[in-house]
């Protein structure tokens, strides 16, 4: 087990490392969802109820989330890497954690920029709305990081993977809208960790077959 | 195929039969609804018809753990016709769905209704599918991966189907009520009869789908082989 | 008699309608050394990864008594990070294999493929020949029983070749088995104990 999670924190601080170098995704990413913030404010008409805004939040971090995880694989795409990780891991589901632990990471930190931004511009953010960001953070993470090597696998991988994760994503925009504007987030966010719970499980049992023939 | 298999001409005729006898049953035995009168007799259609989407996703997710646990050659092609044929069922569902909006409510849509948002949302996901496996250089890899997108699906449809239920707390509540039918006695019977007939339809059309692409990959690896 | 390393009998690889491996059938024993040969798009890629473990035979068997992480692989691509050092690269497949004394082991094989200066330097700044012999650095980390080499000699200026056959013949001495698929079957002729030609129709 502690095989396992040590396998798991070396894949992802190689993923912190190579973004660190790199430092592309990470500030396209924030700056991607302050500038959709900004279009959001003038596609709302005036008068728009806050909850609309809310609303809005939620797309904006969907979409913010499909840029990171476009480029979630790429590394690994370069030079066959993922082959070589294929090979040496004895439990191949530690990629995909590894993945998803990073991708979790920098989706956190374009949220640190977001959240602020968005309370700036539209409305507060009380405990349950920023639980219920970090609950589908972990839900978008957890689903996306497998999508992501699906569509990797495959031509067209741009277009294919917002048509693969959109789908899975409306739950999780469903259960974090509700915990932002509904008077009874309880549900919402119980909800939010079902998604979380049955879709990370089913993520990582299902990734080994998704990388090996 | 074994001889204890029925043929599926006799199963097509006995599907056209049931579908016969459940328009008589629907048009002419079960009573017309009180609200919604004639336009009511969609249900008999309609609910079958969306069961029917859910059973062949499910088939298709059962081919497809099949494949992933056993690595058989068939189960590939099983599980791609099932998710085929439920996506068909499922553009039905929403078509007879809307058809009956419109008859019953006057709008061809309504996010009131939540059987329809829930198709909505699962037509979205299997259309992506072929987009996924039409990606795919074919392969072991194609089956892999589209065998856990297939698996994928049945997991959503529970989970979409409660976060639609609690959406439906924020999308505005309509004035649209959604009735469960208490049905009579004639009424389950034409239900009953509609249901058996549209499942077996499915099961022929499956079955011919899934016969006529293996025909297909038979001829292709023939030709490979003459080719040679 | 001793166990066969790899056996093979009637191996066929298909993607979809093309068939890439068509009745391959081998055996190899412990120690051997395997060449297989054979023009571009004859298989010969194909017939590695099904040894080394990264693909399976549509049809046929194949047995590798090796376990799955006591076989090497160097394939057509480095399979390393091009943005970390190689030390960086070498430490984290130090760690998923578990190597022991890692530290070590990764340094005495820079040293010995001549890539010790450069080994704080990302791989986006080697030449293609650095590539590779870094590639064979991962490829030989984790101490593999079983070598599998994709055209191992592609890539390598005059001193990464002498360093290559130098650790092939201390591969073989050592009683490691070799799998080489290779454009140059002279070079190996030495070691070769099988051959496979994939030429043929």
């Amino acid at each position: 087990m502690t095989a396992y999670l040590g396998d798991v924190a070396a894949l992802a601080r190689k993923d912190l490392r190579l973004e660190l170098r790199a430092r592309d995704t990470l500030p396209a990413m924030a700056l991607f969802v302050v500038a959709t913030l900004v279009v959001f404010h003038f596609a709302l008409p005036g008068g728009a109820s806050e909850d609309a805004a809310y609303g809005l939040l939620w797309v904006a971090l969907v979409f913010t989330a499909l840029l990171g995880l476009g480029r979630a694989w790429a590394p690994e795409s370069e030079a066959g890497a993922l082959d070589g990780l294929v090979l040496a891991t004895s439990d191949r589901s530690a990629i995909w954690l590894g993945k998803a632990l990073a991708t979790l990471a920098f989706l956190v930190a374009a949220e640190v920029v977001a959240l602020p931004a968005f309370a700036l511009f539209f409305a507060p953010l009380d405990g349950p709305a920023l639980l219920g960001v970090l609950l589908a953070s972990v839900g978008i993470c957890a689903v996306g990081s497998l999508v992501s090597a699906m569509a990797a696998a495959a031509r067209g991988r741009e277009v294919l993977l917002p048509l693969l994760f959109l789908p899975l994503a409306i739950p999780l925009v469903v259960g974090g809208v509700g915990s932002s504007i509904s008077p009874e987030p309880g549900a919402y966010l119980a909800f939010l960790g079902l998604y979380d719970a049955v879709f990370a499980i089913l993520s990582w049992a299902a990734f080994e077959y998704v990388v090996t023939e | 195929m074994s001889i204890t298999r029925p043929s599926l001409s006799a199963l097509a005729a006995l599907a056209v039969a049931l579908a016969a006898a459940s328009v008589l049953l629907t048009f002419f035995i079960a009573p017309e609804d009180a609200d919604q009168g004639l336009s009511q007799k969609i249900f008999y259609v309609h609910v079958p018809i969306a069961l029917t989407a859910y059973a062949c996703f499910g088939l298709g997710a059962w081919k497809a753990l099949r494949l992933l646990l056993t690595r058989g050659e068939r189960y590939d092609l099983e599980s791609y016709t099932g998710i085929h044929q439920g996506t068909i069922f499922g553009a039905l569902t929403l078509v007879t769905g809307s058809i009956w909006a419109k008859a019953s409510w006057g709008v061809w849509w309504t996010w009131s209704s939540n059987q329809l948002v829930l198709f909505l949302v699962l037509f979205l996901f299997y259309c992506a599918y072929f987009m996924l496996r039409f990606s795919i250089e074919p392969g072991p890899q194609r089956e892999r991966i589209s065998a856990v997108y297939a698996l994928f699906g049945v997991a959503l449809i529970p989970v979409s189907f409660f976060a639609i239920r609690l959406a439906s707390d924020f999308i505005h509540p309509t004035v649209f009520t959604r009735e469960g039918p208490q049905m009579t006695g004639s009424m389950f019977a034409a239900f009953c009869a509609s249901w058996a007939a549209i499942t077996l339809l499915a099961y022929v059309m499956y079955r011919t789908e899934l016969a006529g692409k293996r025909t297909d990959v038979n001829l292709r690896e023939l030709r490979e082989a003459l080719a040679r | 008699m001793a166990e066969t390393v790899v056996r093979a009998v009637g191996l066929e690889k298909r993607y979809g309608l093309r068939t890439v491996l068509r009745d391959v059938s081998f055996e190899l024993e412990p120690a051997g050394a395997l060449v297989v040969t054979g023009p571009n798009g004859a298989g010969k890629s194909t017939l590695l990864r099904l040894i080394g473990g990264l693909a399976a035979p549509s049809r046929g068997s194949l047995e590798v008594r090796t376990e799955r992480r006591k076989v090497g692989f160097l394939g057509h691509e480095p399979l390393v990070y091009r943005e970390l050092t190689a030390l960086e690269n070498l430490d984290l497949y130090g760690r998923l294999y578990r190597v022991l004394e890692r530290r070590e082991r990764i340094g005495m094989l820079l040293e010995r493929f001549g890539l010790w200066e450069a080994r704080h330097q990302r791989i986006s700044s080697y030449s293609r020949g650095m590539t590779q012999r870094l590639a064979l650095c991962r490829a030989l980390l984790h101490e593999p029983d079983l070598v599998v080499l994709d055209e191992p000699h592609s890539s390598l200026d005059d001193e990464g070749l002498t360093l290559l056959d130098t650790e092939l013949g201390s591969l073989a001495a050592a009683g490691k088995t070799l799998v080489v698929a290779t454009h140059d079957p002279a070079r190996v002729a030495s070691l070769a104990t099988a051959r496979i030609d994939l030429g043929r129709a």
